[in-house]
């Protein structure tokens, strides 16, 4: 199945490619969409909710986007199987917990994702590695246009792209960028960071959006406002932010280097030695010590593990990954054993520490 | 100055004494009204609380009376109240933009500090027989009221008037969604085959 041939990439976000990677992990574009001829996802009958979805489907396969994209059945999928797709952030946790008829399409490098009956009826979204936000834009412009020359997507001359929750009226659109601030974090100067940043009301969430706890040191910057400026102004709104963002963690990194040296040595390698010798460790403080171990690599403290390993091990340590890989499911407490045996392993494979 | 809120200029220089605390707001003239209303109505509110961070602003210069009424508001298309609206937080079709527009246009403002689209606009194609869809789709959004007639037709075995719907949605359908996939293409009229 293609879930299982997925499990053996990282995907987009994790690449760990593009411009500024060292700092910026991913841009992301999503548009909320819906059609005129149905209610909104929280008001549809079975029926609706199951027509909706076969109408989407059934389109986006005959748009001239359709070939490139793999359908999944959301609603049919296992539990794990669907949390998969949340770690590997092609679905959304609120589209995974819901009941009843939905799915999603995907292209096979993972950056284009369409939700089908999430919080609207279509949700486009379009991930690119690094800092790319215009070329995630120029992706998904492309894919909207495709998919409105067949779909009625709901829209008024004053409102715009008609949306269920008024807060995404107009363009509908969600620019976000991942970003890697551990150094901000240590200097405890993330909090002021992001006090301005509401200031220009941009909001901050963790790894896996709305309501999510940040975790290991990576935080979301998007737009909130989505009426009354164009996408351009709102990507450029996020955009702008991003390299001040970048230059901020870079001089938290050059101090903790000139003035603590000694210490964020230590600090860095205590991680890389919890992570090579664990017995058993959970998915939250592997994400906090992988995170300490990148910064390391990139400040050259540690010098025999890769940047790819270790967005890779962001990744396959997260519940579902791991369980996927070793092929049962596993509670809590064996998951904890065996993502230890899995780092443990996969940092053995490596070159031998003395 | 600038706003605190936006890129515009301060014009409105405003010091709020709080229980011993002072707090000085420089707004644009449009955060101003917004903030100013917020305040009024906050004061308003405090004997009546509505509960919902997309309630606040609705309550401007509405009395308890006015709000109840308007809680009973219902969209003849979808049939929610604005009672339930305000309680998930989510809107039921899209012609309560049209519906709601009144009191949906200051919660609106204040979410986004803007009430008029300027970004993109759907390109709209027609595949013959289907006319091209207006910019606006509220016409087409009439079948979601339809098809809640039909059911209600139906469930009290008025098929005549459940007829008359069915066919209506076809027409609305039929004017504007055939698209690519649609079975019910009638056959060309220059006596062309559909194998190419």
């Amino acid at each position: 199945m293609k879930l299982d041939t997925l499990a053996e990439d990282v995907g987009e976000w994790l690449r760990g490619t593009g411009p500024e990677s060292d700092i910026v992990m991913s841009s992301r574009v999503r548009l909320a969409r819906n059609v005129a001829h149905y209610p909104f996802v929280s008001r549809m009958s079975d029926q609706d909710r199951g027509d909706v979805e076969r109408f989407l489907r059934e389109r986006i396969a005959a748009s001239a986007v359709g070939s490139q994209l793999d359908y999944i059945d959301v609603g049919r999928l296992e539990e794990i199987d669907r949390q998969f797709l949340v770690e590997r952030q092609l679905i959304s946790r609120e589209h995974a917990d819901a009941q009843g008829a939905r799915g999603v399409a995907i292209d096979d490098r993972e950056q284009v994702s369409l939700m089908i009956n999430e919080e609207d009826h279509l949700r486009i979204q379009c991930m690119h590695s690094g800092l790319d936000l215009r070329g995630a834009w120029e992706q998904i412009k492309g894919v909207d246009d495709q998919i409105g020359r067949v779909v009625p997507y709901a829209f008024h001359p004053r409102w715009g792209y008609l949306t269920a929750c008024p807060t995404n009226v107009g363009t509908g659109i969600r620019v976000s960028v991942m970003l890697h601030l551990p150094a901000l974090v240590i200097t405890r100067q993330i909090d002021k960071v992001f006090r301005s940043l509401h200031k220009i009301s941009l909001a901050v969430r963790g790894l896996y959006g709305e309501g999510s706890q940040a975790m290991g040191d990576f935080y979301q910057i998007s737009n909130q406002t989505t009426l009354g400026k164009t996408e351009e102004e709102l990507i450029e709104q996020v955009g702008d932010v991003v390299p001040v963002l970048i230059d901020y963690e870079r001089r938290a990194r050059e101090f903790l280097v000139r003035e603590t040296q000694q210490n964020v040595h230590d600090q860095v390698s205590r991680a890389y030695g919890i992570l090579r010798t664990a017995q058993t460790i959970t998915a939250e403080e592997t994400m906090q010590l992988l995170s300490r171990v990148r910064m390391g690599v990139l400040l050259g403290l540690i010098g025999d593990v890769k940047i790819a390993d270790i967005n890779s091990l962001l990744v396959r340590t997260q519940p579902a990954h791991l369980q996927k890989i070793r092929g049962v499911e596993l509670d809590t407490k064996d998951r904890n054993i065996e993502r230890a045996r899995y780092l443990r392993r996969h940092f053995e494979g490596g070159t031998p520490q003395n | 100055m600038q706003c605190q809120q936006c890129d515009k200029q301060a014009v409105f220089h405003i010091t709020e004494l709080e229980t011993g605390e002072v707090r000085e707001l420089h707004l644009c003239e449009d955060h101003a009204r917004i903030y100013l209303n917020q305040s009024e109505a906050a004061q308003e509110a405090e004997e009546k609380p509505t509960g919902g961070g997309l309630t606040g602003p609705l309550a401007v210069g509405q009395t308890a009376d006015e709000l109840a009424l308007l809680d009973k508001k219902a969209c003849p298309m979808c049939g929610i109240t604005f009672f339930e609206f305000r309680n998930q937080g989510r809107l039921g079709c899209p012609h309560d933009y049209v519906h709601f527009e009144k009191e949906l246009e200051p919660l609106i403002a204040n979410i986004h500090g803007g009430t008029q689209h300027t970004g993109r606009r759907p390109e709209r194609t027609a595949t013959p027989p289907a006319e091209p869809l207006p910019e606006g789709t509220d016409e087409l959004t009439r079948v979601i009221g339809l098809r809640r007639s039909m059911q209600e037709a139906i469930a009290c075995e008025a098929y005549e008037r459940a007829r008359e719907d069915r066919d209506t949605i076809r027409g609305i359908e039929d004017t504007w969604l055939v698209g690519p996939r649609s079975e019910a293409r009638p056959p060309k009229a220059d006596g062309a085959t559909d194998e190419t």
